[in-house]
C-alpha cells in the first residue's frame, strides 16, 4: 500500500513537472529538436534540471541499504552496448521527431481530450506489444 | 519561461528520486507501461498507481486553476500511428525512453543510457531536419 502511494505521488509530480515546463506540448519538443530553425532551448533546461535533481536522489540512495518503503533496489541489469540498444534508440528517436510525442507527455495528455494523443498512445502500445512478441520469438529460437 | 522549465524539470527530478528512494524503481515510463501488460502480476500495483498519477496531474492542475498548455500536434492519423509504433517498438527494443534513459540513466551516468540518449537525440534532430527543411512538411 505504501509502495502504491509513493508511486502515485511520483506519477503526479512527474506529470506536474511536464505540465509546468510545457513539455506536454509536442510543438515545444519539436522546437528544441529543430536546430536549423527557430531553436527553443526549453527542453534542454528541463532535462538538465531534472537530471541534476535526480542525480542527488541516486547519490542519497547509495547511503541506504534498501529503499524506505521496499526491501530492495531494482537497478537496470543490462550493461552491454549492443545493436538492440542503439537500433531501438534510433527508431525511438525517429518516431519522437516525427510528431514530438514521447511516452510521458503522450500519456499525460490522455486526460486532455486530444484525439491525437489517444491515437499515438494506442499505436505506441501496439508497438510495445510487437516488440514483446519479437523478443519472445528470439528467445525461443536461441535458448540460453 | 526558463524559470518554469527549471521548476518543472526539478519536479521531474524529485519524482525520479522519490520512486528510487521510496521503492527502489527507475521512473522509466515506457518500461512501467510495458510491464503492466506482461504475464507476471507482481509490481502491477505500483505501476498502475504511477500511471494514474501521470494521467491525472494535468487535469487536477487545470481544475485547481492552473494554466495547462494546450498541446499543438499534427492531426495526420497515419503520421501519429507511424510515430506511435516507432516510439513503442523502439523504446522496448532499446530498453528505455526519454525518462528512463534520458533522465534516470543520465543521472546515474549509465554508459548504456548515455549512448541511447545521444542516439535518440541525434535521430530525432535528423528526423525534424528532414521533415521540416528538406521535405518542407
Amino acid at each position: 500500500m505504501a509502495a502504491n502511494l509513493v508511486a502515485l505521488a511520483a506519477g503526479l509530480l512527474f506529470s506536474l513537472g511536464l505540465t509546468l515546463s510545457g513539455m506536454i506540448d509536442p510543438a515545444r519538443i519539436l522546437g528544441f529538436l529543430d536546430v536549423a530553425g527557430v531553436w527553443n532551448p526549453i527542453l534542454g533546461v528541463v532535462m538538465a534540471s531534472a537530471v541534476a535533481v535526480a542525480a542527488v536522489g541516486f547519490a542519497l540512495g547509495r547511503r541506504l541499504a534498501h529503499p524506505l518503503a521496499a526491501s530492495a533496489f531494482h537497478p537496470p541489469g543490462q550493461t552491454a552496448i549492443d545493436a538492440r540498444l542503439v537500433g531501438g534508440a534510433a527508431l525511438f528517436g525517429i518516431g519522437w521527431g516525427l510528431v514530438g510525442y514521447c511516452p510521458g507527455p503522450a500519456l499525460a495528455s490522455l486526460g486532455l481530450g486530444l484525439r491525437a494523443a489517444w491515437l499515438f498512445a494506442l499505436a505506441m502500445i501496439a508497438g510495445m506489444v510487437l516488440a514483446g512478441v519479437v523478443a519472445a520469438a528470439r528467445r525461443r529460437r536461441c535458448p540460453g | 519561461m526558463i524559470g518554469e522549465a527549471a521548476l518543472g524539470g526539478a519536479l521531474i527530478g524529485v519524482a525520479v528520486a522519490l520512486l528510487w528512494l521510496g521503492i527502489g524503481h527507475i521512473a522509466g515510463i515506457s518500461g512501467i507501461l510495458a510491464r503492466m501488460g506482461e504475464g507476471c502480476s507482481r509490481g502491477r500495483g505500483w505501476r498502475a498507481s504511477f500511471l494514474v498519477g501521470l494521467i491525472a496531474a494535468p487535469l487536477l492542475y487545470g481544475l485547481a486553476g492552473g494554466a495547462v498548455p494546450l498541446p499543438t500536434v499534427t492531426r495526420d492519423p497515419w503520421l501519429l500511428v507511424a510515430a506511435g509504433l516507432l516510439v513503442g517498438f523502439g523504446s522496448r527494443l532499446g530498453s528505455g525512453c526519454t525518462s528512463g534513459h534520458g533522465v534516470c540513466g543520465v543521472a546515474r551516468l549509465s554508459r548504456r543510457s548515455l549512448t541511447a540518449t545521444a542516439t535518440f537525440m541525434l535521430a530525432a534532430v535528423a528526423t525534424v531536419f528532414v521533415s521540416r527543411h528538406l521535405l518542407g512538411g
